[in-house]
């Protein structure tokens, strides 16, 4: 058993990190993630590991900085939330163009705007459609506890370097507060230069000798070109989309009726489904832990055995419900409730949005 | 007088000048009289004299030098436009031991730039800026940059920068001097072989530091031409750079061995 601490969900992902054999940390200050970078700050990563952590001027800079490091190959990582997650999307589109691994972790906030920083999960158009300009996709993981804040953050950069691409890690305000019994992993080794040259040819860190340059770049002026390596990278969303879904079911063999929440908001949910059980509904929960790619089979598959309703549950005015949608294609009933701005629903409250929009609705 | 056979004089000991390997076959992209072409080749004869060939990794702006990756033969990064900065701060923190430099124009490195030029010369992160000020931004068709000049004609200040409602040609050189992570900053020219040569002396004390690891940045700026974007012709351009653009942006060493001077 790896070591039991009690940790802030922000805190267990700045551990992980260091654990997870990180070479860089590049952030910014935005609550409520600002603990991630003190903590690495506090916790001399370069004394544990070699590991660097630096204060960027801006999330414009940070992001840059891992586009630098990420196309060096080595492993960085960077933090934010909501606005600060705006004002990356640039570097996320030339990273994902540029095909340069990286892991950023979305600490959501309410919006839009400057909106506040209580929880929210309002940032999942921009999470799992793209986010920037072009045409991209990046894998999401939806951590639901601190113990997934800390676990995710290896499988994240699984992910980042199988597929050469930005990996999001979208929890809110709530995961990242709170504090929950967490089993650490043990300490991964981080990779050695030399490695690192093996591993990773297309890594821009010094000409080999008697061997060609490398070039990382988004642009290619020759539309047939640029067409080319857009297809390249569609290629690899499909991959990404047969193999990597993550998803998890909780009392669905017998349900009548579906919930589909992710994070916070599914957390909640396994309340709801408890409630509504002891009222004699039967009603099962699917948690996406992968948002982008968006478990569609699990979902069609229920349909399939004959659910009669799905309620996507999230703290948004309605985002994840287009992708049930997508997927149910109105064979069955589908609807959305969620509080937002900030607002945390009840599990009473879903309970009786249940019965109001999918039951009786 | 008997006939000369070319190929008897190709030996050798005949060599005198060689293009260096650093600088691929490719054509460049740069107007005829353009001082890019000429700063990059300093740039890659400086790396490959300095025996730098496989550990260096540049940065490359947006902007004209947009495909300085396609020319200059060593492992290069596309930086977004203004970015390169954070760009090479990522590389450098992470490979102390390489050789990190960003090659930016005046509207990259002075303009949409800014932030990330001045925090990386703050930080003194320890890399090279080779920064080409013309005045102009060239690739988009000659609009008006930070450092265009008072009463300059370009396609957004047609009627000549008006400094009221246009604000003033950004001395960004002597701005990022000011600042204690600056080590070494200095401005040249390349529109004749002898400020090429000067600009190469600087060009090489620049990286020389960053090898040496002397605390700081070191800063080359060169004031450069762009008759496309001025109108002109190269030699035109260049009459009108060092009649107009000289004075205002005065070559010379601004700050050496972390001294202002």
């Amino acid at each position: 058993m790896g070591e039991l601490k009690l940790m802030k969900g922000n805190e267990a992902l700045a551990e992980a990190a260091i654990r997870a054999g990180v070479d860089g940390y590049f952030g910014y200050p935005i609550t409520p993630q600002s603990e991630v970078i003190e903590y690495l700050m506090a916790e001399k990563p370069h004394e544990r590991t070699g590991m660097v952590v630096l204060q960027a001027e801006s999330e414009v800079a940070s992001i840059n900085m891992l586009y630098g490091g990420g196309g060096t190959g080595k492993k960085v990582m960077t933090s934010s939330s909501s606005p600060g997650i705006s004002l990356m999307q640039e570097g996320l589109s030339y990273m994902a163009g540029g095909e340069i691994p990286c892991v950023v972790a979305n600490i959501v906030r309410g919006g839009p705007g400057l909106g506040d920083i209580q929880p929210a999960q309002s940032d999942y158009f921009q999470s799992v459609k793209g986010g920037g300009h072009g045409d991209y996709r990046l894998p999401v993981l939806a951590p639901a506890s601190v113990q997934e804040m800390s676990d995710f953050v290896p499988i994240a950069y699984d992910l980042a370097f199988k597929y050469r691409t930005p990996v999001l890690i979208v929890s809110d305000g709530l995961i990242g507060q709170m504090m929950e019994k967490v089993e650490l992993f043990d300490q991964m080794p981080r990779l050695t230069d030399e490695e690192i040259n093996e591993k990773y040819p297309w890594a821009t860190n010094g000409k080999p000798v008697g061997k060609e340059k490398r070039v990382l770049t988004s642009l290619d002026l020759d539309p047939h070109k640029l067409e080319k390596h857009n297809f390249k990278l569609q290629a690899k969303y499909k991959k990404i989309e047969e193999e990597e879904v993550q998803f998890e079911l909780i009392d669905c063999e017998d349900a009548d009726y579906i919930i589909v929440a992710y994070g916070s908001s599914s957390r909640i949910a396994q309340k709801t489904v408890q409630l509504a059980r002891e009222e004699g509904i039967k009603v099962g929960l699917l948690r996406p832990i992968t948002l982008w790619p968006f478990p569609k089979k699990p979902i069609d598959d229920l349909v399939v055995k004959g659910v009669k309703g799905f309620l996507s549950v999230e703290m948004s005015a309605g985002q994840m419900v287009e992708d049930v949608k997508l997927t149910v294609r109105e064979r069955t009933k589908v609807e959305h409730f969620g509080r937002y701005g900030g607002v945390i629903h009840s599990p009473e409250e879903v309970l009786d949005a249940l019965k109001s929009k999918i039951i009786g609705g | 007088m008997s006939e000369i056979n070319i190929q008897d004089i190709i030996k050798p000991e005949n060599l005198v000048y060689e293009k260096t390997k650093l600088m691929t076959d490719k054509t460049l992209s740069y107007c005829p009289g353009c001082g890019h072409g000429t700063t990059h080749r300093l740039m890659m004869e400086v790396i490959e004299e300095l025996g730098q060939e496989n550990d260096t990794i540049g940065v490359a702006p947006v902007g004209c030098s947009v495909l300085a990756y396609e020319f200059m033969n060593v492992d290069m990064q596309e930086a977004a436009h203004g970015r390169a900065p954070a760009v090479a701060t990522g590389i450098k923190r992470l490979w102390p031991d390489k050789v990190v430099f960003t090659y930016q124009g005046d509207g990259d490195l002075a303009a949409i730039g800014t932030a990330e030029t001045i925090h990386a010369c703050n930080r003194g992160e320890q890399i090279v800026i080779i920064f080409i000020n013309n005045g102009i931004y060239g690739m988009t068709g000659g609009q008006m940059a930070p450092t265009t000049l008072p009463g300059m004609k370009t396609s957004t200040s047609p009627y000549g920068r008006e400094i009221e409602s246009m604000g003033n040609p950004l001395k960004i050189t002597e701005l990022i001097a000011q600042l204690p992570g600056t080590y070494y900053v200095t401005r040249h020219s390349v529109q004749t072989p002898a400020a090429a040569r000067k600009a190469k002396r600087a060009i090489k004390k620049a990286f020389q530091n960053q090898i040496d690891g002397k605390p700081g940045l070191s800063f080359v700026e060169v004031v450069s031409n762009c008759n496309s974007g001025w109108k002109m012709d190269p030699v035109q351009s260049n009459t009108w750079m060092e009649e107009n653009m000289f004075p205002y942006y005065q070559l010379g060493d601004i700050k050496v061995d972390g001294k202002l001077l």
